[in-house]
């Protein structure tokens, strides 16, 4: 692997030879766990292993839920009681898999804004983040599709709007939209490959986990300074790290268990609060319920959604300018997606050299608000639609757009940012006492 | 820096809902159940006085269909003794899922689904409905008081006025506690002394409200003593390895991090 020099695995004579000049496998697990990490990772630094465990947990409870339950229309939401009462272990591995989507949002969400914070996502780190933007998406997509599956009334009004928006699409919208959904509306067909999808998703997810992880062990990890460990020579990047093992797993281990702590206290004491109970009511296609609302980790985007209606004078001059294509419902899903892909181009979008946020006074300001922004866009996407919700949604829609289109390829110009240290072990020492002493 | 945008992220969310905590849900009463909180449990006696007001008025018109009879005999819910259970199935007629034919209902039969008046189902009803969504619509109440769903039940049955009125030649009656107010539930539905209780207790229409209202949240999870004890062992161990890691992480950078500089 390239990247930053450190020593390799070497076989001993013998069995180890054979199998290292058969299969590398040891060489490359070694090369994995002893990769030179910047010694100064603060605890945001925590999250991909949390991500990495959520979605093991997501997988083993999932394979196990799927081994009792049943994709059909009549049986899937009595499968899913009979799961919560009569399988052994069934009401923890159910919780346990919906909480866990939710733990893994947050988690999610907690190492995107990391990265946003500390520019992760500059060179040479470019490939690492848009991997993990297609992650993230095709979590949305698997998170959506797993809330289906037990056809509660919050699935099936849930899957009727979001499939509602393939509809949007010009020309084609119809046709994808009965392609998508097996039929004319959501049914039989739309459930059993809601099931298919949301059992294979994962291990595409895991594959380009691996992917993603290879990418940033070449370039090294990004650490909170932003300033890259020195590799001119070996001595240096030892003063500037640490390997993976033990330093980092220990560390990472700590936090996962602090987490798991908490977790499994929402699991065991408060399982539906995250939860819509509308879910418990079996999907009724003749009673649509009075709010249709996504689970909380996608209401930023649904949001933005929901906020480009026809009162919105940009939409109403788009649908002027484009001689009616596109109307409000075909806007609203171009600016949910251009929210996510607007973030994904934050590589190209943000124009400064400095890599951290610690030293741009500028841009920590604004960062601040973005962070602020998406807290009001999930409380916006919560609310039954007003007046008011309307109005915050639009400014709040705005701002994130802005943030990524206008204010990150502009701070890069206007700003004057602070000194950064010449390297980690400088900044280390500035803020840590010898050891020895 | 991390930190303080957290902090005053948090913040700002703390102060959009601390103004509205004295709002509030006007329809949905707060009933302190004994199952509340992480440590507590249902109580054998209130979830029998329960299932006896559940078979001598709601079942009428209501069913349970997700629920096994045989389930009042385990640990952690009803407990009644396996005869008793078996005694109570026989007054129940199934239809037989194979011969299609009717008969007496054994312990491993469900209760039967009941939908002769248009009456929902009761088997998960005590999670299908929250009681408490505030304030603003944040639902954070939620963290202190629990979902509300047994107080939904509660607030229904004790929630009507006593007026009614004809829509569409169905008679709907008042009651604060449903949404929209006017309900097809009669308000007869349940009266005080609309049973006998066995063990003394006070057959008051509060008192039957209560009562059933704690059978159905255990209707709705017969597992809850389990799942809160397993989260219990859980919190437990993982506090322990928690502080043992903290331990083993601090010894492991020490070699690595000095004490921290102030500046």
């Amino acid at each position: 692997m390239a990247g930053i020099p450190h020593d390799h695995y070497e076989p001993k004579p013998g069995f180890q030879t054979w199998l290292h000049n058969r299969l590398p496998i040891v060489s490359l697990l070694y090369d994995t766990l002893m990769l030179p990490t910047p010694k100064n990772l603060n605890w945001m630094w925590i999250w991909g292993i949390v991500l990495t465990f959520c979605l093991a947990l997501q997988i083993v409870t999932g394979i196990v839920l799927a081994m009792h339950y049943t994709p059909n229309t009549d049986l899937a939401f009595a499968s899913v009681e009979h799961i919560m009462r009569d399988v052994n272990g069934g009401v923890m591995l159910r919780y346990l898999h919906a909480n866990g989507a939710s733990l893994f949002f947050f988690a999610v969400y907690c190492h995107i804004f990391r990265g946003l914070f500390y520019g992760s996502y500059k060179a040479p780190r470019e490939v690492t983040w848009v991997i993990g933007m297609i992650i993230y998406f095709l979590m949305i997509a698997t998170a959506f599709m797993g809330y289906v599956l037990p056809w509660g009334q919050m699935s099936f009004w849930g899957a009727t709007v979001i499939t509602g928006l393939f509809g949007a699409i010009p020309g084609v919208g119809t046709a994808l939209q009965e392609w998508l959904l097996g039929g004319f509306a959501v049914g039989n067909a739309t459930l059993n490959r809601f099931f298919s999808l949301h059992y294979l998703l994962p291990f595409v997810i895991a594959g380009l986990v691996g992917v993603h992880i290879w990418a940033f062990h070449t370039t090294g990890n990004n650490n909170p300074t932003g300033v890259e460990v020195r590799r001119t020579s070996k001595a240096e990047v030892e003063a500037d790290t640490v390997p993976f093992w033990p330093y980092y797993v220990i560390k990472d281990l700590f936090a996962l268990a602090v987490i798991m702590m908490i977790f499994f206290a929402i699991v065991g004491f408060m399982p539906n609060y995250l939860g819509d109970p509308d879910n418990y009511i079996q999907a009724n296609p003749l009673a649509t319920p009075a709010h249709i609302v996504p689970e909380w980790y996608l209401l930023p985007f649904y949001a933005i959604l929901r906020t480009f209606d026809n009162t919105v004078w940009v939409v109403q001059l788009v649908h002027f300018v484009t001689f009616g294509i596109v109307d409000s419902k075909l806007f609203g899903v171009i600016a949910m997606a251009g929210a996510i892909l607007a973030m994904a181009l934050a590589p190209w979008l943000d124009t400064s050299s400095v890599r951290s946020g610690r030293y741009r006074p500028m841009f920590k300001a604004w960062f601040a608000v973005l962070v602020i922004d998406f807290v009001v866009l999930m409380w916006c996407g919560s609310q039954v639609p007003s007046a008011f919700t309307g109005w915050v949604g639009l400014i709040a829609s705005t701002y994130w757009f802005a943030y990524f289109l206008v204010i990150l390829p502009l701070l890069g110009v206007l700003e004057k940012p602070l000194l950064q240290p010449v390297s980690i072990e400088a900044d280390f020492k500035s803020h840590y006492a010898d050891p020895a002493e | 820096m991390f930190r303080k945008i957290a902090i005053s992220a948090v913040s700002a969310l703390t102060l959009m809902t601390g103004a509205a905590w004295a709002e509030g849900e006007a329809s949905t009463t707060d009933v302190a159940f004994s199952f509340e909180g992480p440590f507590g449990k249902f109580d054998e006696h209130q979830l029998q006085r329960g299932l006896q007001v559940y078979t001598e008025v709601c079942s009428a018109c209501h069913g349970l269909k997700f629920l096994r009879i045989g389930a009042l005999a385990e640990p952690g819910g009803p407990n009644l003794p396996e005869d008793q259970v078996k005694a109570y199935a026989k007054n129940i007629t199934v239809t037989d899922a194979v011969t299609g034919e009717d008969r007496v209902a054994t312990p491993a039969d469900h209760f039967p689904a009941n939908t002769g008046a248009g009456a929902p189902d009761l088997s998960v009803m005590a999670k299908a409905r929250k009681g408490f969504s505030g304030p603003y619509g944040l639902g954070t109440n939620q963290l202190f008081k629990g979902m509300g769903g047994p107080e939904h039940i509660y607030s229904i049955i004790t929630g009507f006025t006593g007026e009614s009125k004809e829509v569409a030649g169905v008679t709907l009656y008042e009651n604060h506690a449903f949404p929209g107010g006017w309900m097809a539930m009669p308000n007869t539905a349940v009266a005080a002394d609309a049973v006998t209780y066995a063990d003394g207790t006070e057959a008051s229409l509060e008192n039957e409200a209560e009562d059933v209202a704690a059978f159905l949240m255990w209707a709705a999870e017969p597992k809850m003593m389990t799942r809160k004890e397993s989260g219990f062992k859980a919190v437990l161990l993982l506090g322990l390895l928690s502080v043992l890691l903290y331990l083993t992480n601090k010894k492991l950078w020490s070699k690595v991090k000095g004490k921290k500089l102030a500046h």
